[in-house]
């Protein structure tokens, strides 16, 4: 009888923790939604921001969050996907340098985001950009020696890279040994095998990776706050060594140092919204790919 | 892969020649592939290597710098730092000698081990301590809240719930994982502190209990999926072995795996920590940025993280203050970076030894 009962508090006290995690997060989505809804137009989202920021659209940070993205994508994945490559096609496991790599990979992961602000402004800013600055065949002139768009988006990069790698390994090892050994069989090397083989079938898994380091990227801030977001700009950045405007950043400054915090309420709601909407649907596709993945896998 | 076991003719061959057709050909276009993608791959130590040297060397002038105080020489080093004519302006004015000269003074281990931060006035103080108490303060609440209900329910999943009750709260955990910071640190903005304020009654409606519990719900996510691992991979004869011998599905989950899985739920918390007292946004959102010490859960704190966050778009680069956020940087990478190594080694080879039974 006691048992029972003790049994019975056990399943109920795991049970509501399950279901305060599913309510508040469920909570937190659906009132950001309702409120924002409501403030939300197609002209919040093609405008920009007129009178000082109190009213108008977020055109220019849904443009810099794009940018930035895309550049890290291009920047960060293919190193991404090699070093999976490596780690699950080539590397020894008991090999030092194998262990020194994932131990990186790993501590990677762990570095505050913040961190990687103050490198990308110690590094990339202030080390290779003003580096560039001073060879440059125009003295004096100061272009990359400052926050802009390459940097910020090279910071990110960095910090998304444990994402892609730890998601496109684990794609690469759902690739059945079957097909890499046939392929060894017909007398493939292993490059031939990578590239052909174990590559075209893991692209679904590559494609998660990709996705839930844009996901990532889209909502960080911290990493971009002085490697190259700026409060608002009048024009869309035009060079990669622009500052940009970004939807998170564009949440922060709003929020916290907004001339009247009430009055744009409604902006930061709607801010919000969009900039959730898109991490949302991000991960939801990331979520459903591996999903797929792993059936596939099974 | 399985050419492997081609390896020990390659070994023989160093002795007694291999029959050529067992030998490995040579070929140029796969050696420069496998050493191409080898040091690509190499990127992400290099780059623990690189935040390791660029955030301390921007930190160092500190120690430095606080041995020579005369004005003269501080009046040299302010020029070679500005380098372009705005930074000069920007200094300029306001370093008359004696000012300057407190500043240079002003970064000894005495003041960073002050108990004041006011690094912006005539006499700036960088004393560390508040900003410590912060961050652990904050990051001590949102553990508090978030590791029980994170690993509760990674026990619910894990073991007690049905298939189809999991298949709803997992792509729900790896939904929230997925809020921006930022998302968070707004919603504790505008929603958790007016409730919480409303509920306690208490005099700031930013303060550090508002930013732990909106911290732990980015550090839910973290204990829940690593504790998941954890109590999913402990062996299943355990389990079996508890079942076959009588023990109900809940004493088997509390009494069996729980136990073989607490250096895995160690390493979640762990890891949980390090995220907390890394966060910028949600604290710098949430939590109010006075650097007050108090013992009051109630009143506003400032964290070491959110104190970068707030200043760095203001400090001229080079000066004092610059360096020293970049030395609390500096801190916050070794911290970060030496719980996740405990969290790897210490707590991986627990595990292994307690699953092979050695």
């Amino acid at each position: 009888m006691r048992r029972n009962i003790l049994g019975a508090g056990v399943y109920a006290l795991t049970a509501l923790s399950a279901i305060i995690i599913v309510f508040v997060t469920l909570y937190v989505l659906i009132s950001i939604f309702l409120s924002g809804s409501s403030v939300l137009s197609w002209e919040f989202i093609t405008g920009y921001p007129r009178e000082g920021m109190t009213q108008g659209g977020i055109f220019p940070a849904i443009v810099g969050t794009v940018l930035l993205v895309f550049v890290m994508t291009i920047a960060g994945v293919p190193v991404g996907v090699i070093t999976a490559v490596y780690l699950s096609e080539y590397a020894n496991k008991s090999a030092v340098f194998t262990k020194l790599i994932r131990f990186a990979v790993n501590t990677l992961a762990g570095v505050p985001s913040i961190v990687f602000g103050l490198f990308g402004l110690g590094f990339f800013v202030q080390f290779i950009g003003a580096g560039m600055d001073h060879v440059s065949q125009d003295a004096g002139v100061i272009k990359w020696g400052q926050p802009g768009l390459l940097w910020a988006s090279f910071t990110m990069a960095l910090l998304t890279l444990p994402v892609v790698i730890v998601s496109v390994e684990e794609a690469l090892r759902a690739v059945p040994a079957e097909l890499r050994e046939a392929s060894f069989a017909l007398g493939a090397t292993k490059w031939e095998t990578v590239w052909k083989i174990v590559l075209p079938n893991s692209i679904s898994g590559i494609m998660t990776g990709v996705i839930l380091a844009i996901g990532r990227g889209a909502g960080e801030v911290a990493p971009i706050l002085f490697t190259g977001a700026a409060y608002f700009l009048p024009h869309l950045p035009n060079s990669l060594s622009d500052q940009f405007m970004n939807l998170g950043y564009h949440v922060y400054i709003m929020s916290t140092q907004s001339t009247d915090v009430e009055a744009t309420k409604g902006i930061q709601y709607a801010t919000v919204t969009v900039l959730l909407a898109v991490t949302f649907l991000l991960n939801f596709s990331a979520v459903l790919l591996r999903y797929k993945l792993r059936i596939k896998a099974i | 892969m399985n050419l492997i076991k081609f390896n020990f003719l390659r070994r023989k061959g160093n002795s007694e020649p291999v029959h050529p057709l067992l030998s490995k050909k040579f070929r140029l276009s796969e050696f420069l592939s496998e050493y191409i993608i080898k040091s690509v791959s190499f990127t992400s130590f290099a780059v623990i290597i690189l935040i390791f040297v660029f955030v301390f060397r921007e930190a160092l002038p500190i120690f430095y710098k606080a041995e020579k105080p005369k004005a003269v020489q501080t009046q040299e080093q302010m020029e070679t730092y500005g380098d372009d004519e705005s930074q000069i302006q920007t200094t300029l004015p306001e370093s008359s000698a004696s000012t300057q000269t407190v500043k240079t003074e002003s970064a000894t281990f005495k003041n960073l081990a002050g108990t004041n931060w006011q690094p912006v006035s005539d006499e700036p103080k960088y004393g560390l301590w508040p900003l410590f108490a912060g961050s652990f303060k904050v990051t001590i609440i949102a553990v508090l809240f978030g590791a029980p209900i994170a690993i509760l329910a990674a026990l619910f999943t894990s073991v007690l719930a049905s298939r189809r009750i999991k298949e709803i709260i997992k792509p729900t955990i790896e939904l929230m994982a997925g809020f921006p910071s930022v998302v968070i640190g707004f919603f504790a903005l505008v929603v958790i502190a007016s409730v919480m304020q409303n509920m306690f009654g208490y005099q700031y409606r930013l303060n550090s209990f508002v930013g732990g519990i909106a911290l732990s719900l980015a550090v839910i996510p973290i204990i829940y999926t690593v504790t998941d691992d954890a109590l999913t991979s402990a062996p299943k004869h355990l389990m079996e072995a508890s079942l076959a011998l009588g023990a109900t599905k809940w004493q088997t989950a509390l009494f069996v795996i729980l136990p073989a899985a607490t250096p895995g739920i160690f390493a979640a918390v762990l890891l949980g920590v390090g995220r907390a007292f890394g966060e910028t946004m949600i604290v710098l959102m949430a939590t109010g940025n006075a650097s007050l010490m108090s013992m009051n859960i109630f009143e506003p704190v400032r964290t070491m993280s959110a104190t970068i966050g707030a200043e760095m778009a203001e400090v001229v680069f080079g000066d004092t203050h610059y360096n020293v956020l970049f030395l609390i940087g500096s801190i916050l990478f070794i911290f970060t970076f030496a719980l996740n190594a405990v969290a790897e080694f210490y707590v991986r080879n627990k595990l292994i030894k307690r699953f092979n039974g050695a």
